[in-house]
């Protein structure tokens, strides 16, 4: 199945980015495809590559970046919403690219299955 | 493929879209950024379903007032929903009536629904927006 994802939620203040991504990782285990993960809302901060959790802790920024890396995912972040709270080309992680609303439209229209990840 | 591919394309699929607004207008940002997404789902031709549910239905309510918390009122927006053909406003009617509510007391015609009612229309979607 080809899956869309939408993250609306920002990393380590809340499980949504966290369980989207295992929701990836899972998914692409089982061979499905991944259309593309869209960072709206506060989840445009998952984009931020100066974020910096403490050692023991998981990198949530990283993981997308390695995961798209791995699997050639399309990852990208609400170009509005990132001015909005300052996620601008300057500061994105790799993998991660600013783009439109009209590429969550679209990914609503080419996945099978859009899946929300939100509070 | 990019926006401008698609466009020049034509013959671009339509989907049923599903906006489900569950929070207060103002206090968080969901509303007025589901409304931004709605907008562009519109000019992208999309068949757009709009549900207000649980504190959502206040999005809808005449009268908003925000200049005490120095935030712009974006209530207006909902009546100008029409000029870009969104017409499928739906409320959930546990919501209204939990909250006093009813359909005089909104700025929009919606269309008032149970939640069985509105589980069969989510259930016709094919992509739910869950804000």
């Amino acid at each position: 199945m080809k899956f869309g994802i939408l993250v609306n939620e920002g990393p380590y203040q809340h499980q949504a980015s966290d369980s989207a991504y295992q929701f990836a990782v899972a998914a692409l285990a089982k061979g499905h495809e991944i259309y593309r993960v869209f960072f709206y809302n506060d989840g445009v901060n998952n984009a931020n590559k100066l974020t910096e959790p403490p050692q023991d802790d998981r990198n949530v920024t990283r993981q997308w970046s390695a995961l798209a890396a791995k699997h050639h995912l399309d990852m990208v972040v609400c170009v509005a919403a990132g001015l909005r709270r300052g996620i601008k080309a300057e500061i994105l992680a790799p993998g991660f690219n600013i783009s439109g609303l009209g590429q969550l439209i679209q990914a609503g229209i080419e996945a099978d299955r859009l899946v929300v990840f939100g509070d | 493929m990019s926006d401008t591919e698609a466009d020049e394309g034509g013959n671009r699929k339509v989907k049923r879209f599903m906006i489900v607004n569950r929070k207060a207008p103002y206090g968080t940002i969901y509303a007025l950024e589901a409304l931004e997404v709605v907008l562009i789902g519109a000019a992208f031709d999309q068949d757009m379903t709009l549900v207000f549910a649980d504190d959502g239905v206040y999005q809808l309510k005449k009268g908003q007032q925000t200049k005490g918390i120095g935030q712009k009122n974006f209530s207006p927006s909902y009546r100008a929903l029409g000029d870009y053909d969104i017409e499928k406003l739906y409320v959930e009617r546990e919501s209204l009536q939990a909250r006093g509510l009813a359909p005089e007391d909104l700025l929009v015609p919606v269309r008032v629904l149970g939640s069985a009612e509105l589980s069969v229309l989510m259930d016709e979607q094919d992509v739910v927006l869950s804000f």
